[in-house]
């Protein structure tokens, strides 16, 4: 009875508590719209906010798909490159086509590849269909490469953004990009929050728990798993449309290689799978962690850290880091955040 | 099109298929090892093949006789494969099989960035001594080097199997891959055995890596050939090491075949891919492989 | 707060049960069902029927020609050794197993495999003898989830919020709280399935599976690894849950005093075979069983039902 008593008060905590679950985000997106672009140079736009935000929405799609619908992904950056080379492409070969078209066709392009590599899914679980996300992958990347006509026949298959252009207004120079980016990524992210909050984002998590029990109580199993794939490679290849137009102007499809879509995959582990939170959280690191790390090393070695072995360093402290988060905090960033946040709450409430 | 089928040729493209093949078995054994007795797909195969091959190289650079270095290869492979044992899979033990399959992939980062930080970012030569002309057998031209690293292989797969049948340890790892619980009561010391494993798994990273490199030539990309293992496993299932080696035969030859026969609709370039498309297609008709067992869902 | 509402659960829950009041108390489950006897016609033409199943798995046979009738109402018991093939039932039944010989006959639609994907619409629900809740969602959302199988809105519409995917949560999650209520549950209604206590996870899933109202509703062993207590308690619940929803019942349990006292009639399994079908006086009195089954029950028990 007294674990109910006590969980009840729980209820009641965090029903109080709802009014600041919208509050925070809100505060933390006018603080970007607008503190952001006044106080901030033009590295923390270009190094360091652009990879952000399109990392942070890759996350936020594979989270979608193997946080929620539980099945791994190992061909993230494939979709990521398919939204880029779509968008592209769309924008150069359709005359007049706004950007904003362009660019929800190239997710549209990108859901339907996930469609395709998702079929596997029906089958496969664990790793065998972890491993076949692998095909995604290579035969996304082979054929940008192998095919000039995606690139519109300039070498190695580098692409050029171009102009980025809304009715009208142009998003020019590192602030207008980042201001282009944050839009994209805010209301997609909306949007993906809706998602998981609704009736097929619980259906997401009842057959990543246990399918089938989802499969018996009546859940559209096979639909629910494509439709997983589907959104989640819409977002990643947004996110693609992103790192190519917004933070990189020229990209080509070894860009989006197998390392890739390991580091969008170590974003949710480390932020925290399943949560939306998780993946802003994860990248924000993956983002800040080599360039502190490579700071760290000139600072402490001097000339024998050079940029071979900050390569190597980086991967080391990389891979350290993937394991001491599972072994440590499975959970990822976002539960040492809210533990953190619960005992300062907890200290201020008792003070 | 039939008429001018050259089949002395395609006699050629097959046994050179086979050949490669067998050198996937030989990466693909090692997963299958670690994967038979405690679940961990290890993607940090690869590396270990890298760390490997790398470590070896390097001692030899330095003017270590062959014979030693081999023996100080191993040493350290064992004891690499301990260590990995110790600090990074015991502490997840009884987690999912895929948050262990997400730590060897953290693991192989961290094993590729040490070697590549201890031993340099060259390329190294590995000459193992064997002249890689080739042999006419049966009216068929076939490289030297494919013949001694299938030899190699085939002993490899030979030793493994006595192992297994009929020494006290090699018992004990099939009573764990069997069921763990049961090998835990009946008094067998699981972190002995898994230690063990990683042990073997590691000299199996030993051979692979040194073929490998002889061939490949001794640098990162060698630890990219998990990735040519990866089909190979999905076609032959994940805990079979006959699956591993027959996989490893059909994906080769499949692969050399497609690249020649029908590699140029496409432009070339297929060998990246297609083995994942043979692997896939094979599983959507038999989704547990071509041995694997298959796994009756308890509710 | 608190307090007074896990009261006013108590209260409403009597109006349709009387009996959840009886729990712990011995001899009044046994009047209790009197009445419910009648409601499950002698005569009525079988809800369920398995004809003849055979399985096996790999050689080994776990059911072997299986005939089963399950009338409209009644409360069906099925019980048996460690390994006699009930699971293995209850899996035929709702199509997880497909059955080497045989059929299923399901409100007289025949089936070599009953369509596991459309069970919920057929009006069938189960639990599971390993707790199959959904660990990532809290109960109320668990519960919902029982009747998600209704849902006509798409992920658009629900992402979007527009009127009928509103609707349909608003209309989910009321009868999930309804049921929440039924089973004493509302007061963990937000925690995390995962986090409950083992008894109320049991409790959760029975609640999932009712949540959808079903005709025939199967339980794997529901009662296993619970207390004497809480045995009691589940065995009340699942009496009430077929007096209010006039559903059927199949259950799966090792605990024999606890079926004894619960089922109409019951159907015992030993080595895949059917041994014995009556009601519980006949069975307590089936020198067959008493031999295979009842007669080591207290070794049994021992280290059965974890």
């Amino acid at each position: 009875m007294s674990a109910i008593t006590t969980d009840l008060s729980a209820t009641e905590l965090s029903k109080g508590a709802n009014l600041s679950s919208w509050l925070a985000p809100l505060i933390v997106v006018a603080f970007a719209y607008i503190v952001v672009p006044l106080i901030g140079g033009s590295y923390l736009f270009e190094a360091i906010l652009l990879p952000f935000l399109a990392l942070s929405l890759a996350g936020v799609g594979l989270n979608i798909l193997t946080g929620y619908a539980g099945q791994v992904s190992l061909g993230s950056a494939a979709f990521m490159a398919a939204g880029a080379f779509a968008a592209y492409n769309f924008n150069l070969r359709v005359e007049g086509l706004p950007l904003v078209a362009s660019i929800v066709l190239s997710g549209i392009v990108a859901a339907a590849i996930g469609i395709v590599f998702g079929l596997p899914s029906l089958r496969l679980r664990g790793f065998y269909l972890a491993v076949s996300t692998l095909a995604a992958q290579f035969f996304v990347q082979w054929a940008l490469t192998k095919f000039s006509w995606f690139s519109n026949d300039s070498a190695s298959g580098v692409i050029d953004a171009p102009k980025l252009c809304i009715a009208g207004f142009e998003f020019d120079g590192a602030v207008g990009r980042y201001l282009f980016a944050l839009t994209v990524v805010v209301i997609l992210t909306f949007l993906a929050y809706r998602l998981v909050s609704s009736q097929t984002g619980r259906n997401f998590i009842a057959i990543r728990d246990n399918e089938i029990a989802a499969r018996i109580i009546g859940i559209p199993v096979l639909r629910t798993k494509l439709l997983a794939f589907a959104i989640s490679s819409f977002i990643i290849g947004v996110a693609g449309v992103i790192w190519a137009f917004a933070y990189l102007r020229t990209v080509e499809p070894a860009g989006f290689d197998l390392d890739r879509s390991f580091q969008i995959l170590f974003i949710i582990i480390i932020g925290g799978l399943a949560s939306i939170r998780g993946a802003f959280l994860g990248a924000a690191l993956i983002v800040v962690f080599p360039l502190a790390l490579s700071r760290l090393g000139n600072f402490l070695l001097g000339d024998v850290f050079d940029s071979g072995v900050l390569d190597m360093s980086q991967r080391i402290v990389l891979g350290a880091l993937i394991i001491l988060f599972l072994i440590l905090e499975p959970d990822g960033l976002v539960a040492l955040w809210d533990r953190v946040r619960r005992r300062l709450l907890l200290a201020w409430q008792s003070s | 099109m039939i008429a001018d089928f050259d089949y002395q040729f395609f006699l050629e493209v097959l046994t050179g298929g086979l050949l490669s093949g067998v050198m996937y078995s030989l990466v693909a054994i090692g997963f299958v090892l670690i994967y038979k007795t405690s679940g961990v797909l290890n993607f940090a195969q690869g590396a270990l093949l890298l760390f490997a091959a790398l470590t070896f190289v390097s001692l030899v650079e330095r003017g270590m006789p062959f014979a030693l270095a081999l023996a100080v290869t191993f040493a350290v492979m064992v004891a690499l494969g301990i260590g990995i044992e110790r600090a990074v899979l015991r502490p997840l033990t009884n987690k999912p099989p895929i948050t262990l399959f997400m730590a060897t992939l953290g693991l192989s980062y961290i094993i590729e960035g040490a070697a590549q930080l201890i031993w340099g970012t060259q390329v190294h030569g590995l000459e193992l001594g064997i002249e890689d002309v080739p042999l006419e057998v049966g009216g068929v031209l076939v490289s030297q080097f494919d013949i001694f690293a299938a030899a190699v292989a085939a002993a490899m797969v030979l030793l493994l199997s006595l192992f297994f049948r009929y020494t006290r340890i090699g018992l004990s790892f099939r009573a764990v891959a069997d069921d763990q619980f049961a090998a835990l009561a009946v008094g067998l010391r699981l972190p002995l055995i898994w230690a063990g494993v990683w042990a073997a798994a590691g000299l199996v990273a030993l051979v692979a890596g040194l073929l490998w490199g002889a061939r490949l030539g001794v640098q990162f990309s060698l630890s990219l050939v998990v990735l040519k293992a990866l089909p190979v496993l999905v076609l032959g299932g994940f805990d079979s090491i006959l699956g591993a080696i027959v996989g490893g035969l059909l994906i080769g030859a499949s692969e050399k075949l497609a690249e020649v026969y029908i590699g140029d609709y496409f432009g070339g370039g297929i060998e990246s891919w297609f083995a994942y498309v043979v692997a896939l297609v094979f599983l959507l008709i038999r989704p547990s492989g071509l041995f694997g067992q298959k796994l009756v869902e308890r509710v | 707060m608190p307090i007074s509402s896990h009261a006013f659960g108590a209260i409403e829950a009597s109006v349709y049960a009387p009996e959840i009041f009886a729990q712990g108390l011995p001899a009044a489950p046994r009047q209790a069902h009197e009445e419910p006897r009648q409601l499950a016609a002698e005569d009525a033409a079988p809800l369920l029927s398995l004809e003849g199943i055979g399985l096996s798995f790999g050689g080994v046979i776990a059911l072997a020609e299986v005939d089963l009738s399950v009338r409209p109402g009644e409360i069906r018991a099925i019980i048996g050794p460690n390994g006699a093939g009930k699971s293995s039932l209850i899996n035929v039944i709702s199509g997880v197993y497909r059955a080497d010989r045989g059929h299923v006959r399901l409100n007289g639609a025949r089936y070599a495999q009953v369509p596991t994907q459309r069970l919920a619409r057929l009006g069938v629900a189960r639990t599971f003898q390993n707790l199959a809740l959904f660990k990532g969602l809290n109960v109320l959302d668990n519960v919902a989830s029982g009747i998600a199988y209704r849902t006509r809105s798409n992920f658009a519409g629900q992402i979007l919020g527009i009127g009928r995917s509103r609707r349909e949560q608003a209309d989910q999650r009321g009868r999930a709280d309804q049921i929440l209520e039924f089973l004493h549950l509302t007061g963990v209604r937000d925690r995390l399935a995962g986090t409950l206590p083992y008894g109320l996870q049991k409790r959760v899933e029975l609640a999932r599976a009712l949540v959808a109202e079903p005709r025939l509703l199967l339980l794997d062993e529901p009662m296993a690894g619970m207390t004497a207590g809480e045995k009691s308690e589940m065995a009340a619940y699942v009496r009430a849950a077929r007096d209010r929803f006039a559903t059927t019942v199949v259950l799966i349990e090792h605990d024999v005093g606890v079926v004894m006292g619960l089922s109409d009639r019951i159907a015992v399994l030993d080595y895949g075979r059917k041994i014995a079908d009556g009601t519980p006086d006949e069975i307590r009195n089936d020198q067959r069983v008493i031999d295979a089954y009842l007669g080591v029950a207290s070794e049994n028990e021992e280290g059965a039902g974890i």
